[in-house]
Parts: structure tokens; sequence; C-alpha cells
């Protein structure tokens, strides 16, 4: 019965080798895609909602007992993760079939959409280490190959940069499984969770938990391991770029949130200490670097990093609110994100460019999409009543409770400077008159063809009607955050779901 | 055997951390071949290195006696071998095609998406 945990990779999957076969026809690609996608959504809330009722459920691949096989494990933060995950992949289908251009579309970019999230569901449902990495290198090297397609020379640059550090990344990673398969002997999650409390050797499972910070933290990228992301973000497509900014930092955040509150809960006191400090860090240098920027979507890509300083820091107080309110934010931010990224290549369909002092007037002409864009950027600032408010609220209270003031008010500050940057956008892209010399280019709304109008607005409202109704009724999902937190935090609820349970 | 074992990768790992900074892109991808060896050579000798001993239960008998190499990490580097492979020659194909796009494989010349953030960056239209 279990198998059908394995949908949500085994599908995209699915999806993507069936559009191999249509490799010259482009409109069968487009139509397989968007169906495709729908089905996966359908079958996210159909398991999010089996698994809520029926608490955690493992999948033993090829029936081999837990400890020695691969596993497919999901709780709570894990179908949280499906689900959005699929709430975006829909909706960057239904966003590319408006804006993504022939040349892409020839050259296999659905089919590396779908095996994308593939590996992003992969990664998330997986409950053994390497397999993770095996994951992580199969969502890696579509995104590789989706940063570079079309071969610009901003594009090449960035996916360069992306590359090589996500390779790094990779190879401490698989250090630290190594090394701690060395130490203990396993690697299902639950099983090393069982065992390093035993070991007798605390030091190692200290250098080893900050393996796995660096290694999983340059995928999340947190405070010093950055740089990759504003380099390389903003390069691709606006489709492309939102995805990633939704979806794949969030990997890393997902893969820290398991191991630091599963594996790595020995010494609380000396990893999540850094953990906030990070946390601090990584908020402050984000929303510092988009205060300086003036470029659409690199203002939007610094505030990745700033908004993953608010998640990590709910890991690192350890507490059930603070990790309920880390689980909110994930879940959160990535709609808001991703729908922000959407709104800027709209802009830059109708202006021809994302950069702010060619930009202007956008309100005067359109003043929905100007609505549009206020929603989430408000969200992003954590005005309320909207879905980011709660979200910051959860994860300040959590700071009080647990005494840590001085993030409190960095998370204060940096939410102040946060809005700052989106009223800077707001007031350059959408209120301010155009100069009149960069006002050539662009093209009206009216010419567009009323297909493409809807495929790159119906998403855009759907995802603003997401943060509206977390915004507005918020306490269901953090009711769901809740009983998240209450999973991570004892992770005997996981060990004797996945050990207990072996058939 | 360790000893050499862990002396290899240490050498390994230093020349591919050198690498990997000079400003050279033929010289980075070099340098992430050292890494990934240095990376599995490390897996390698976690398992424990024995000499004439495979990894076989003798008949009559049900557990492995006396100190035999783990042969699971020995598997888990075949992946990691298999998986360093694709992402290196997609690395190499990547690389060439920047070169040919920027003119120059330093990468130092291949920094406008950084310092010309507020710019039409030349060559992308």
């Amino acid at each position: 019965m279990n198998s059908i945990l394995a949908m949500p990779v085994v599908f995209p999957l699915f999806i993507g080798i069936i559009m191999l076969f249509f490799w010259k026809h482009r409109s069968i690609q487009r139509i397989i895609n968007a169906l495709g996608s729908t089905i996966t959504l359908v079958l996210a809330i159909y398991l999010t909602w089996y698994v809520k009722t029926s608490g955690i459920q493992c999948l033993y691949i090829g029936a081999w007992k837990a400890p020695f096989g691969i596993i497919f494990t999901a709780d709570l933060l894990t179908m949280t993760m499906i689900l959005v995950s699929a709430i975006i992949g829909f909706a960057t289908s239904i966003y590319s079939l408006g804006t993504m251009d022939e040349t892409r579309e020839h050259f296999g970019y659905y089919p590396l959409l779908q095996i994308m999230i593939m590996g992003i569901n992969g990664s998330f449902m997986t409950g053994d280490l390497f397999n993770m990495f095996v994951w992580f290198e199969v969502l890696l090297i579509s995104s590789f190959s989706l940063v570079a397609l079309g071969g610009k020379r901003s594009q090449l640059e960035g996916a360069i940069k992306y590359v090589i550090l996500n390779l790094l990344s990779s190879s401490l990673f698989v250090v630290g499984v190594g090394i701690l398969y060395g130490i203990t002997g396993g690697l299902n999650m639950a099983d090393l969770a069982r065992k390093i409390p035993m070991l007798p050797n605390k030091g190692i499972v200290n250098v080893m938990a900050m393996f796995f910070l660096v290694s999983f933290g340059i995928k999340a990228a947190i405070f010093p391991l950055f740089f990759w992301l504003p380099a390389s973000y903003h390069t691709p497509p606006a489709a492309v770029s939102a995805i990633f900014a939704g979806m794949l930092t969030k990997v890393g955040v997902y893969a820290l949130f398991r191991v630091f509150t599963l594996i790595f809960v020995t010494d609380v006191a000396f990893t999540h200490t850094i953990i906030i400090i990070i946390a601090m860090l990584t908020m402050l240098s984000g929303v510092l670097g988009a205060a300086s920027q003036m470029e659409f979507r690199r203002i939007l890509s610094f505030h990745i990093i700033s908004q993953i300083g608010y998640m990590i820091l709910g890991l690192g107080l350890m507490t059930p609110l603070g990790i309920a309110g880390g689980v909110f934010y994930i879940f959160h931010h990535i709609i808001v994100k991703t729908n922000l990224f959407f709104v800027s290549g709209v802009v830059n369909e109708l202006k021809g460019t994302y950069l702010l002092k060619k930009l202007g007037g956008v309100l005067k002409l359109y003043p929905l999409l100007g609505l549009l864009f206020l929603i989430p950027a408000l969200s992003l600032g954590g005005v309320p009543p909207l879905s980011g408010f709660w979200a910051k609220y959860t994860v300040a209270v959590a700071a009080v409770e647990k005494g840590e003031y001085l993030a409190l008010a960095v998370s204060l500050f940096v939410g102040l400077l946060t809005l700052f940057s989106m009223i800077k956008i707001w007031n350059e892209v959408f209120w301010k008159e155009q100069k009149a010399e960069f006002a050539a280019e662009q093209q009206t709304l009216r010419q567009l063809p009323k297909f493409k109008i809807a495929m790159m607005f119906a998403p855009i409202i759907f995802l603003a009607a997401i943060t509206l109704f977390i915004g507005l009724n918020p306490e269901p999902f953090l009711n769901y955050a809740n009983e998240a937190a209450h999973q991570l935090l004892n992770p005997s609820i996981y060990i004797n779901a996945v050990l207990g349970g072996a058939q | 055997m360790e000893f050499v074992l862990a002396i290899i990768v240490g050498i390994l790992a230093t020349s591919a951390f050198y690498l990997m900074l000079r400003r050279s892109l033929v010289k980075v991808i070099l340098g992430m071949v050292f890494l990934g060896n240095a990376v599995n050579l490390t897996i390698f000798s976690v398992a424990r290195v024995t000499k004439g001993l495979a990894a076989f239960i003798p008949e009559n008998a049900s557990t492995l006696e006396g100190t035999y190499a783990d042969p699971l990490p020995q598997a888990l580097i075949l992946t990691a071998i298999v998986i360093g492979f694709g992402t290196q020659a997609f690395a190499i194909a990547l690389f060439r095609k920047a070169f040919q796009k920027v003119g120059d494989d330093d990468l130092d010349k291949m920094n406008s998406t950084d310092i010309m953030c507020n710019e039409d960056i030349p060559g992308d239209k």
C-alpha cells in the first residue's frame, strides 16, 4: 500500500521520460508537462492528507529491512516540502507555458524541469543519508543544465560559480557520510539517530556535524557560503529562477532541519548555538546585500539569503515553537519568493529589462500587476495580515521564550530592512515615471497574445491567493507546523516508525 | 596501509584546493577531479583496508571471522565515482562553452554577473 509514497518521485520521472519521446514536438511536451504537474499536485495533496491522518509512513524499497535497505520516509516535515514543491512545480509549469522561449523548449526544458522536481522530491523523501546524496546529484545535474540552458554569457558565468560550489558541497557531504558510516556502521537516518548517542567519542560527532553544516549550508546559502546564489540566480529566464529561488535552497534547509533535529542532537549547546549565530549573520548579510542592489532579481536573490536566516534561527532555537516557526516559514517563504520572481518576469516581458534605473511607471499602466506584486512583497516584509507576519511573529516569539534577545532584535531589524528593499522596488519599478530614453523597447500588454497573458498571470494569482489564505487563516497551518515540530523534537517517534515497524 | 592512504588523501586534497583557487578554468576542473579522488579514497580507508581477504562468509558459518574490509563503502565509492564522472563531464562541457563565449579562461574575466549587476551585460542579447 505504501508504494504510493514513491509516486512524488516516480511520477515526475515518468512524465520526463514520456516527454523525451516527443523531443521534436514542442506543443505535446507543453501539454504533457502541464497535465503531469497537475496530477503531481493532486497526488501530493492526497499524500499529505494521508500522512497527516495516519502518522509517519515508510516504504522499504525491495522489502529490505530498515537499517539495511534504502527507505522512503514521510513525516509531516517531508510532506510539507513535497506539497509545496508540487505547488511550485505546478505554478512554474503553467508560467513556463506563457514565458519560456521556443529555443529552450526545443532543447529539453520541460524534461529537465520534471527530472529536477524528481530529484527535489527524492531528497525530501529518502530516509537514508547516502541516498540523499544521490538525490542531491540528480537535482543538481538537472539544475546545472537548466541554469546554463540558453547559453547567454551571464548564464554561463553564473553557472560556473553555481556548479563549482555545489560540487564542492557534494564532496564534503560524501566525506561526512563516509566517516559517519565508519564510526557508526549505519547510513539509515533513524539508525544513526539511535546509534550516535551511544558513541564513546563525542568530539568526532561534533566534527561530523560541522561537515554537514558546511555542506548543507552551501546548498542552503547560509552566511559565509552564499556567494554563488546572487551570482547565478538572476541569470536564467524568470520561470527557472523562480523555481530555483523557491525550491533549491530549501532542499538544503530541509536537510539541515532533518539532520540537526534527528542525528546531531547530542550536543545542542555547541551545534545549535553556532546555528543561531550563523542565522543572525545570514539575515544581516542578506538584507544589507539587497539594500545595495539595483537589479530586480538580484534584490530578490539577496532576500532569499536573509530569509534563510529566519528558518535557520527557528532550527537553532530548538524549541517546539521555534521549529514550528521554521517549518511555517519555509512553507510561506517558498510560495512568496517564487511569486515575486514570477512578477519580475512579467515586468521583464513588458519592459524588456530587470534594471531598476530603466524601469518605471508600471503601476499607472497595470494596476493589477502592482497589487499582485504588493501581496507577496509585503508578506515578505512581514506586514500583517499576510503570511509573512505570522511566520516572523512565531519565530520572534520563540526567540523571546528562549531568551535570545539579540536574535530577536536582529530579526526585527532585518524585517524592517526587507520592507525597505521591497518599497525600493515598488518606488523604482511601479511608482516613478519611466525615463523617456528607456521607454522605446517596451511593449504593452495588449500586444501580447491572450493565451500568454493568461498563462503568465494565472500562477501569480494562484500563489498570491495562497499567501492571502495563509495570512487570513493561519491557524490550521500553525497547528500543522506545531505537529511537525512535535515529530521533529521527539526523534523516538521517527525512529520507532522506521525501525519498529520493519516488515 | 591506512597511513599511506591518509597521506595520499592529504596530498590530493591540498592540490585540489590549490588548483580550485587558481584563476584558470582548466585548473579548476583538474582540482575538482582531484577532490573527487580524495573523497573516494577517504571513504575507502574508512572501511578498513585488508589484504587477501574477501568479505565472503565461508560455508558452514553464519558470520565472518577476523578482520575484514567492509564492502559497503566500496559500493558507495562506485556510486560516487559514477556520479562524479557525470558531473565532471558536464562541468568540462560548460567550461568549454563559457570559454568560447567569454574568449578567455581567466575566472577574473567572468565576474560580470557580480560587478556589472546594474548594467546590461555585453554578449547577453
